[in-house]
């Protein structure tokens, strides 16, 4: 019915080379593109709360932006994030060739690392903000700030260990054509927390400085 | 058209005429002012523009029913019919055309009765500062030096300009007659302006819940004449308490306006009602800018809350 | 605060949590209606069991509902979970009006039960029956008008539920233990939060509905995805049901509207448990936020309801009409227009919170212009009703009074969604009117009038018409005592949520409103006579063969009740009204060819999982038992993740026994009288149509 190589889903296909699993993965990869709908409404509004709490009343006598970002620190993340982007995408090409799953397993091995690897610097982020008194109860301001980012930590912890599970099932399992659609929405979901990353890196530390 | 306002105009007179409205006028249906007058006006304006739409649901409805019954097999029948251009035009186009019309007048009724908005006028306006307090409201007239608690009195044909915040959760103030509600929050102002046409007596209340005292939070908003209300400022500067810091504290605990009048033992005004010869300068001002100034304020100091304590409201900056 | 110094193994919870422990300290009126609700919530759920196990119906409970992933079982669990709550929100209702009819000055209840209970009303009504009964019911009936097998993602879809009857459960919990929140079904901050309510109330409501929410985004994707995914060959999007198109705009709804209240949810909890500031009074909190996040989901909300129940008379209208609904493409641009609108209007809720002229202005125009496309819709109802043949059965009733009824719910919002107007009846009776007027004759009429049409389908047998018919009339008679005093008494300047009121003047209205709430009861009473009759007599109303209204869409073209699979081969579609066309053109009941093994997903405990774990982890959260909270996430995600190492998730049935069935019905559907309308309600309806077409007019 569909053409060979048209494509059943946004984002990237397995092709027709991969048969039922490229069938399959039309349907729930759709659907987790609306769920992703959903999420970054979430996010969004979660943004605009932000926004609303970060000016003067907010900040409620507070720390302000100026004296919390630690913009080396941040900058930090980002680039781990961004790099942990690429290597899985690698990951995900290494399954569409269908290279052998050690490959694919060492690609997502090292996305998890970096994953954690930024984990470890927003923890030591909120650490230092913590330690300075920026703490969420202390305004408005820094409850939004403590939201927006930890809300992406949260996602990106839940992304680490959805990257645990996913090298259990390519050893366990091998690359069944359900794991594969797993791989595939898991990349979504890593990708999509990039762009998120980017829209906090701007607005809540490059934004807060200005 | 008439016809319509006059049928409905009957049926809110049903409303209007019921016995109490005798004593305190409670309903903007009844109003007092030009503002409750231009809303009961709009709100049967709009009941006569919809009924272009509705009256034939109405009428076609049971007509369409009862001729196109299933045992009517005279009727006739197109089981394939599902098109028609014109009544297509139709539907579409007389609702447009009816929201076109009402959104014009809403776009000049809401720009006119602007609660922000002062009332023009030759008579200098009366400026009132409300504050909401768990069940009761505090007026202070800024420009007499005197407050009161649930009782509002204001002269008639003057402009009356309220600022509003309040010193608990979130309410609604509401005189009926007079003009439509507006919230008062904790740490923000708003503003209503009114003007009251006719003497009387007025309900005036808070529509917004706030805990089990809430239906006791009702004022009686009283217009007096100019020389009446002189009288009255005077009686009120008479008064035996002056509203200080501490008696603030007292009034603020969660309590009706008869609770704390008893708390206060006060005996000036009427039953529920307390008057204060004197305000200290900046009352408004200070209970407006409280949760602003960036400390935290502990439940026990924050009027209102299970922890209240008025001690503790007392030493602000313990 | 009493709980805050004490470490105990249970949290915050102790003897003084048990509302039956404190009638007994301290006895009165209200303090017994409150004892006496938990002692009906207590035995009601024993009284169940006990059934259950006398009936020995355990076993079959769980294989064939509680592990069951089939779309149509899980329809209708939603829907027996609606009507449950259903009878509690009705029974709360009704005290309050008898509390307000004897309130002048006083009552019988305490001011703090009263809030109770319109919090938990208004609570139970939108989250746990409204939404239940149009989620049940389109689980049910959308993946059969579209020709599929089932949902998209039939566990998750499991998962939903769970996660719904979790917040009910919880919200049955709250009557024994500790107390609802007294904030209203809105719960406003800084009223909910922590220094003004430190109790376990507001925890109560934050956490049924953050689980309840989540159930229902996820039902949402599905339901999406379920119709742009698995429609039956040949059925574009233009060929379907109405039905389905108002489900797929109220699940976009879902999923963008739902996401505000959750964050809204979560943000008060922050402020509640860990001290977060976004709506506190002090250090920089904004409770206006609260109120723009609750409203940007709870007017879509609103719409998510009503947008369906307009489908269902979109099918029950041309139905029992004999006719093709008119204006087919102006309905759905109509409900796009509605579902769009929805989410540029939320600000009426709020006019008066002192933003500016110009702001009212544009969102109360906005909310006027929603009136255009739903009164396009009544429109084409009537036309449709224009030169047909109209059977006046029980959902037709519903109908009608649905067009006169939710006409004046339209009439009196076009009033509100003028900011001059709301500034004077906001947070009155009136609004108390508005929204009831447009949610019992538009929302739960519709869920009746579906109820009464597919039942059948489900069952298969029919409803008793006469029963029914009493039903309905009270229904729409009890409306209108209720609820148009309310409009009156709002004008006069009584504002909602009054426990007790002075003015003399309020009185007639009162007891009116009272007589119509006892009104609404018998209606109630009613419906339960009619399910108890149709059930003893199912026999006479049996209607296996699947079509006992002649119906027009592929769900009545398949048996009743339908085989788990639905459709011994996926149908090709032609045309809209599918069926109709294929009656006509006696493309119907054609033997098939061949048959093909059905793969179709397995049971799974995973639904019962996440019921239990999360209204524990409910529980733990409200009651800050934080152990318990840690097992039961942790049970819950050990099991979910451990399922997804299980790839043998399905079974098939083989191709012989489907072709036995189909063939066994086939026989029987040929060998049965043909039915005309006018026998329609009788026993001889055993679901096949005769074919009735105009005079003069012959195939
Ligand atoms: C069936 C008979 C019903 C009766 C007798 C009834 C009665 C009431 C009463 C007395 C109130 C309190 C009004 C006040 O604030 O003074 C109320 C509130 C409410 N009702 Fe109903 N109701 C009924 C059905 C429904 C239905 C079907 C829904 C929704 C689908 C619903 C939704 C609500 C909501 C949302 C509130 C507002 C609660 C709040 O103030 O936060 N009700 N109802
Ligand atoms: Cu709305």
């Amino acid at each position: 019915m569909t053409q060979p190589n048209a494509k059943l889903h946004p984002g990237l296909n397995l092709g027709h080379h991969h048969g039922e699993a490229h069938n399959q993965a039309e349907t729930v990869v759709f659907g987790f593109w609306v769920f992703l709908m959903s999420d970054l409404i979430l996010f969004g509004l979660t943004f605009a709360s932000y926004i609303t709490l970060a000016n003067n009343m907010g900040m409620a006598s507070g720390p302000t932006p100026a004296d919390i970002i630690d913009l080396v620190n941040v900058f930090a993340q980002t680039v781990l994030l961004l790099v942990s982007s690429l290597t899985f995408g690698v990951a995900s090409l290494t399954m569409r060739h269908k290279m052998p799953a050690k490959v694919t397993i060492a690609w997502l091995g090292l996305s998890l690392v970096l994953g954690l690897a930024f984990l470890g610097l927003a923890a030591l982020d909120f650490l230092n903000m913590a330690n300075q008194g920026a703490v969420p109860s202390r305004s408005g301001y820094l409850s939004g700030l403590w939201s927006l980012v930890g809300l992406h930590a949260v996602h990106v912890t839940a992304g680490c260990f959805w990257i645990m599970i996913m090298i259990a099932q390519i050893a366990v399992l091998g690359l069944h054509p359900i794991v594969k659609s797993r791989v595939l929405r898991l990349g979504l979901f890593w990708h999509f927390l990039d762009i998120v990353w980017i829209g906090i890196f701007s607005i809540v530390y490059l934004g807060g400085l200005l | 058209m008439m016809q319509i306002r006059c049928l409905f105009s009957t049926l809110t007179l049903f409303v209007v005429l019921s016995p109490a409205f005798a004593q305190t006028r409670d309903s903007f249906l009844q109003p007092a002012g030009p503002i409750a007058d231009a809303q009961r006006t709009e709100l049967l304006q709009i009941l006569g523009w919809t009924m272009i739409a509705i009256i034939p649901v109405f009428l076609l409805v049971p007509l369409i029913l009862w001729h196109y019954r299933y045992r009517n097999t005279s009727a006739r029948y197109t089981p394939e019919w599902d098109r028609s251009r014109m009544l297509e035009v139709l539907m579409w186009g007389v609702p447009v055309i009816i929201v076109c019309i009402l959104s014009a007048q809403l776009v000049r009724t809401t720009h006119d009765l602007d609660p922000y908005r002062p009332i023009a006028s030759d008579t200098p306006e009366l400026r009132v500062q409300v504050i909401g307090l768990d069940w009761k409201w505090l007026f202070i007239y800024p420009d007499h030096n005197i407050a009161t608690v649930n009782a509002l009195t204001i002269p008639v044909d003057t402009p009356v300009a309220f600022e509003l915040t309040t010193d608990t959760v979130m309410q609604s103030f509401l005189i009926s007659s007079l003009a439509g509600q507006i919230y008062t929050m904790p740490g923000m102002q708003t503003q209503l302006h009114v003007i009251a046409t006719e003497t009387g007596t007025f309900q005036g209340e808070n529509t917004q819940f706030n805990g089990i005292g809430f239906t006791d939070q009702k004022f009686d908003t009283t217009v007096l004449s100019n020389s009446d209300f002189s009288a009255w400022l005077a009686q009120v500067q008479a008064a035996d308490l002056s509203l200080t810091e501490e008696r603030y504290a007292t009034l603020a605990a969660p309590s009706t306006g008869a609770q704390a009048k008893a708390a206060l033992a006060s005996t000036s005004g009427p039953d529920g009602v307390v008057y204060f010869a004197s305000v200290p300068d900046g009352m408004f001002e200070s209970v407006l800018h409280r949760y602003m100034h960036g400390n935290e304020i502990p439940a026990s100091a924050q009027p209102g809350t299970a922890a209240y304590q008025p001690n503790a409201l007392e030493e602000p900056d313990q | 605060m009493s709980g805050e110094a004490q470490t105990s193994w249970l949290g915050r919870l102790n003897i003084d949590s048990l509302s039956i422990w404190r009638a007994i300290e301290n006895p009165s009126v209200s303090e017994f209606v409150g004892a006496g609700a938990a002692l009906v919530a207590i035995f009601g759920g024993i009284g169940a069991l006990v059934l259950i196990t006398w009936l020995r119906a355990w076993g079959t409970l769980w294989r064939d509902w509680l592990t069951s992933t089939d779309h149509k079982k899980i329809g209708v669990m939603y829907c027996v979970l609606a009507l449950v709550m259903l009878l509690r929100g009705v029974i709360e209702g009704v005290v309050m009006r008898t509390q307000q009819a004897f309130g002048m000055g006083g009552g019988f209840l305490a001011p703090e039960h009263f809030s109770e209970l319109f919090s938990t009303h208004g609570t139970i009504m939108i989250f746990f029956v409204a939404m239940p009964f149009i989620i049940g019911i389109t689980n049910y009936v959308m993946p059969l008008q579209l020709g599929a097998r089932d949902m998209s993602f039939p566990v998750l879809n499991q998962i939903s539920l769970a996660l719904t009857a979790t917040g009910a459960a919880l919200v049955m919990i709250s009557l024994v233990l500790g107390e609802f929140a007294t904030g209203g079904w809105t719960n406003y901050p800084p009223y909910t939060g922590k220094d003004f309510q430190p109790g376990p109330g507001p925890d109560y409501w934050i956490w049924a509905i953050v689980l309840s929410g989540l159930g229902t985004t996820l039902t949402g994707i599905n339901f999406a995805v379920t119709l742009y995914k698995e429609r039956a060959p040949g059925m574009t999007l233009f060929r379907m049901p109405i039905f389905c198109w108002t489900v797929l705009c109220a699940s976009i709804v879902m999923i963008f509207a739902l996401p505000p209240l959750t964050l809204a949810a979560l943000m008060l909890a922050a402020d509640r448990y860990l001290d977060f500031h976004f709506f506190t009074n002090d250090l920089g909190g904004n409770m206006m936020n609260y109120v723009n996040l609750f409203w940007l989901f709870g007017h879509p909300e609103v719409y998510l309801l009503v947008i369906p129940a307009y489908g269902v008379f979109s099918e029950v209208v041309p139905t029992f009409s004999g006719k093709r609904l008119y204006g087919y493409n102006s309905m759905v641009y109509a409900t796009m227009a509605i579902a769009v609108l929805s989410f540029c209007v939320w600000l009426h809720h709020f006019f008066t919170m002192g933003q500016s002229a110009n702001v009212n202005i544009a969102f109360g125009i906005a909310s006027m212009a929603i009136a255009v496309p739903t009164g396009v819709k009544i429109y084409n109802w009537v036309a449709t009703m224009y030169r047909a043949r109209i059977r006046m059965t029980v959902p037709m009733i519903y109908a009608t009074g649905f067009f006169f009824l939710f006409t004046i719910g339209g009439l009196t919002g076009v009033m509100l969604a003028n900011p001059v107007i709301s500034y004077q009846v906001h947070n009155t009776l009136f609004l108390v009117a508005h929204f009831h007027n447009v949610l019992i004759p538009g929302v739960l009429f519709g869920i009746f009038a579906g109820y009464h049409f597919w039942f059948p389908k489900v069952f298969g047998f029919r409803l008793e018409e006469r029963w029914g018919k009493r039903a309905a009339c009270l229904w729409v008679v009890g409306f209108c005592f209720t609820f148009l005093p309310l409009y009156a008494l709002g004008l006069m300047g009584m504002p909602r949520r009054s426990v007790m009121w002075d003015d003399p003047a309020f009185q007639p209205f009162m007891w009116l409103a009272l007589v119509g709430a006892l009104t609404i009861l018998s209606a109630v009473t009613a419906l339960g006579i009619q399910l108890w009759v149709s059930v003893r007599n199912r026999a006479a109303t049996a209607c296996p063969l699947g079509d006992p209204w002649n119906g027009r869409t592929l769900e009545w073209s398949i048996p009743s009740p339908p085989p788990p699979y639905n459709f011994a081969q996926v149908p090709q579609v032609r045309t809209r009204d599918d069926f109709t066309d294929a009656k006509a053109t006696g493309r119907a009941y054609q033997p098939l060819s061949a048959y093909e093994d059905i793969e179709m997903p397995r049971n799974t405990a995973i639904g019962m999982i996440v019921l239990i774990g999360s209204t524990l982890l409910g529980l733990a959260l409200i009651f800050w038992i934080w152990w318990l909270a840690i097992v039961s996430v942790g049970v819950m995600l050990t099991a979910l993740i451990g399922r997804t190492f299980w790839l043998n998730t399905t079974y098939t049935i083989p191709a012989e026994e489907i072709a036995r069935d189909h063939q066994a019905w086939l026989a029987e559907v040929h060998a049965a009288q043909r039915i005309t309308r006018a026998e329609e309600t009788q026993a001889a309806n055993r679901g096949r149509a005769a074919l009735e077409l105009p005079q003069g007019v012959s195939v």
